[in-house]
This record gives C-alpha cells, sequence and structure tokens, in this order.
C-alpha cells in the first residue's frame, strides 16, 4: 500500500533530532507497549512480525507521524487486538475515558468492522525456508515491479521500476506479502540489489550506492540495451561476459 | 495528576499516577497503554511481571555493548572477522546473546574505499540482539527519509564527514536479514591494536559506529 509509513526519499522533515543520553523507554507507558506486543502472541493475538508491520501500516497516517514509535506500536497492537476479538474498541474506549482521557484525542487505531480472516499458523521457528531454483543469481542485472500493490509489500515506492545488480542470493524466505494477510508463507528467494544513486534519484544524486533486500516476485528480467546499461552504471560485469 | 481534568468516572484514579515525577498530565497514547494493559491484565491475557522483564531485558542484557564485544574481537582476529563476515549468525553464537532479530545477521565492513550505513525506511528494523533497542532518531521520519537520497548530506550534518574518495553504501533493511557495520578502528588503535583487551577495545566502540552514522 502506498502508506505514510514508506518514507524513503520523502522530502520535508528536516534535521535529524539526536538525544543525548536516550533512555531505551522515554516513559513506562512506551514499556508497556512493547511488553504487551511481545507477549500478545500468547494472547492469542498475533501471527507473525508481517502481520504486525501491516497493521501499524494502516494506523491514523496523521498519528503515524506524530505519536512516535511506540505510538505506532499502540496503534497497531490495539488494531490487532480489536481484530483478533480479544478486546473491543467500545471497552478500550471506556477504559480509556474513566482514566481521564481525552474522547477528543485523535486515536491511532483503525481496526476493520470485518477484518481478515486469521487462520492459526503455528509458529514457525524463524523465517527461513528451503526452497529450489532461484530465478537470478549474483550479478544478474533484475528490473522491479514498477506497479504499487494493495496490502502489506516491502519493495519501497522509492525503488520501483529500477534497475539493479543482485549482489547476494539468501535462499527462501517466508513472503510478507502474503504472511501479512492469512494467506500463508509462500516462501520465496530473497536477493540483496544494489542500485547505483544515479538510477534512483536521477542524474543530481550523490555518489552513492543503495542495496535493498528483494523477494523474487518483486523482480523481473531487465530488457535493457547496451546503450542503456551503461547509463544505469551497472553494466560494467554484464559487459564483461 | 490530571486534576485538571474532567473525570465523569473516576473509579480508577488509581495508585499508578503516584510515580508523580511528571508535571505534564499523561499523554493520550500513555492512558491509551494503561487501558489496554489493565484490561488485559484482568482478562488474565498479559503477566502481571510481563512489563518489568521486558524493561530489565532490554535496559541491561540487550544493547550495544554486545555489538561493540564482537567487533572488538573482529578488530583482534582476523579468522573471528573472517567468520563474521561470511556468516554473522553462526560467528555470533559464541556470545549467546538474548533479544531477537538476527535470524540472518549481515556484517558490512567499512574500509578507506567504503563506507557503509544502515536504516530501515518501511518501519524501524534493527539488530537489537547486538544493538539493543533503536535510538528514537533512527525511527523517526528525518532520518528513514534522507539517509537512502542523500547519505552524505545528512552524515556530515550528523557530524561525520565521508571523503569524496570514498564511496557510501546504504543498506535499507527492507526483509528479515539485519545489517550491522563493521566500523574501522580509530586511527591510534589501528597502529597497535595487539596491545589492547577486547575489553578496552569494546570501550572504544559506539553504537552510532555499529550503525554507520560516525567513523571512530
Amino acid at each position: 500500500m502506498d502508506g505514510i509509513h514508506d518514507l524513503g526519499g520523502k522530502h520535508g522533515f528536516g534535521a535529524v533530532a539526536v538525544e543525548a543520553d536516550e533512555p531505551v523507554f522515554h516513559a513506562p507507558w512506551e514499556a508497556k507497549v512493547f511488553a504487551i506486543m511481545l507477549a500478545s502472541g500468547a494472547a492469542g493475538a498475533f501471527l507473525n512480525a508481517d502481520q504486525f508491520r501491516h497493521l501499524i501500516e494502516r494506523i491514523d497516517p496523521v498519528c503515524y507521524l506524530n505519536d512516535g514509535y511506540y505510538g505506532r506500536w499502540l496503534g497497531g497492537l490495539e488494531t490487532g487486538l480489536v481484530e483478533a476479538g480479544v478486546l473491543t474498541s467500545d471497552e478500550i474506549s471506556q477504559r480509556y475515558e474513566s482514566l481521564g482521557g481525552s474522547s477528543a484525542a485523535r486515536v491511532a487505531a483503525r481496526p476493520k468492522t470485518e477484518p481478515e480472516p486469521m487462520g492459526h499458523l503455528a509458529e514457525a521457528p524463524g523465517s527461513q525456508r528451503r526452497i529450489s531454483s532461484p530465478q537470478y543469481t549474483v550479478d544478474d542485472l533484475v528490473m522491479t515491479a514498477a506497479d504499487s500493490k494493495p496490502g502489506h509489500t516491502r519493495l519501497p515506492a522509492y525503488a520501483r521500476g529500477k534497475v539493479g545488480r543482485v549482489v547476494a542470493c539468501h535462499g527462501g524466505w517466508v513472503y510478507p506479502d502474503t504472511n501479512a494477510h492469512g494467506e500463508g508463507e509462500q516462501p520465496q528467494h530473497l536477493y540483496t540489489v544494489e542500485f547505483t544513486g544515479e538510477t534512483l534519484w536521477g542524474q543530481a544524486s550523490e555518489s552513492m550506492s543503495l542495496c535493498l533486500d528483494l523477494f523474487e516476485p518483486y523482480l523481473l528480467k531487465p530488457n535493457l540495451s547496451i546503450s542503456e546499461l551503461s547509463i544505469s552504471g551497472l553494466s560494467k560485469s554484464k559487459l564483461a561476459e | 495528576m490530571s486534576h485538571d481534568h474532567d473525570h465523569d468516572h473516576d473509579q480508577n484514579q488509581n495508585q499508578n499516577h503516584n510515580h508523580s515525577h511528571e508535571h505534564e498530565p499523561p499523554s493520550p497514547q500513555a492512558i491509551r497503554a494503561e487501558a489496554i494493559e489493565s484490561l488485559l491484565l484482568e482478562k488474565g491475557l498479559l503477566a502481571p511481571t510481563a512489563v518489568d522483564e521486558v524493561i530489565a531485558r532490554y535496559s541491561e542484557r540487550v544493547g550495544p555493548m554486545n555489538g561493540a564485544k564482537i567487533v572488538a574481537r573482529a578488530w583482534r582476529d582476523p579468522e573471528f572477522k573472517a567468520r563474521l563476515l561470511k556468516a554473522g549468525t553462526e560467528a555470533i553464537a559464541e556470545f549467546n546473546l538474548e533479544g531477537g532479530q538476527v535470524e540472518k545477521l549481515v556484517v558490512v565492513e567499512n574500509t578507506p574505499e567504503q563506507h557503509n550505513v544502515v536504516v530501515c525506511t518501511l518501519c524501524s528494523c534493527y539488530p537489537w540482539a547486538v544493538l539493543g533497542l533503536p535510538p528514537k532518531w533512527y525511527k523517526d521520519p528525518a532520518y528513514r527519509s534522507r539517509i537512502v537520497r542523500e547519505p552524505r548530506t545528512l552524515l556530515e550534518e550528523m557530524g561525520t564527514v565521508i571523503p569524496d574518495s570514498v564511496d557510501i553504501r546504504v543498506w535499507d533493511s527492507s526483509a528479515e536479514i539485519r545489517y550491522l557495520v563493521l566500523p574501522l578502528p580509530p586511527a591510534d588503535v589501528a597502529e597497535n591494536i595487539g596491545d589492547y583487551t577486547e575489553s578496552e577495545l569494546a570501550d572504544r566502540i559506539s553504537r552510532d559506529s555499529m550503525i554507520g552514522v560516525e567513523v571512530l
């Protein structure tokens, strides 16, 4: 989804604010949210990290920017607890107001009235899965998908429709795009793909390169001429063949 | 603490407000977190000790001191360094770290020719077991939006000038692989690294150097 979370390359956020001697948690409630999230599996609310990431992507976008990291977790957590049927929005809101919370305050959580069915899967150890026949290998040039897609995905918008070079192959991994939606693990090959700054940001780019970890369904074989490859700055190894 | 608020239902004006270090009323997020916590506790879905256990783990045992030990060993021990760069998760197994998020740790080495810096633009992925929980700036929009687009400019703003002769490679953690930067040792240390113990070296290694926003 083209959500507020997809921040790479956006302009206007200003300077990075570094806090000296920063505590691990800035307030007790941040630790509560973190602890509840870690414990939520036991509460029967969450299946996996991909689902939780998507819950955070779905919170109110103004809250996403205003509430900070643990505020975002709080919004995702509440949405997840409600959609899993552990708590209701009404009981949370009533308790919140009885504790002195203002009913006028913006609420990050956005539970659906009819959430997606979430089959309970046995918790598998880790996310790596043994699968065969990768389509790409190191030094292959690949083109990323150009289209936005609904739901959870891990191809950032700034890297859509770009040509890069495979620099590492990581075998099969649980596919977030399905795993976040109760559609199973559907493991896919994962690759580290390197892009030049010029490919991502145009000719005025700083001298830089960037690596992303991308799942095979995000990638296509590029159909480029030699001259286009030269422009992309990625042709050296291919032209040498 | 929220005495200047209206309270229609005061039965839950509980003892949790006795911490009394704050002069401001609790934020809506703080109250909402307390509402959810109290409901889960009443339903028996959250262990009463869970919050304290998490604070103890991530405040005391999991943090950048673990990454610093790994980097210090890599500086002193070429054989360990080779294993670390080849397969990070397997190499750090001997440290018995808790904290999670390192199912596959990839260690990227800074050299005189290349500087590495790590981000997660889509959320805030971070190698907890070796660096602890991430600092606020790592999770904020400014760092996530800018480091992938203007790393040289942003690093300089943050106090780290990377010479034009050094390539910058940004690692955007978009899957479950987590990245740790292996920084170059400080110049004075590099000359006679064998004279230092691992513990002395670890004291010289900052969290930020292992994210890649600082050089030592």
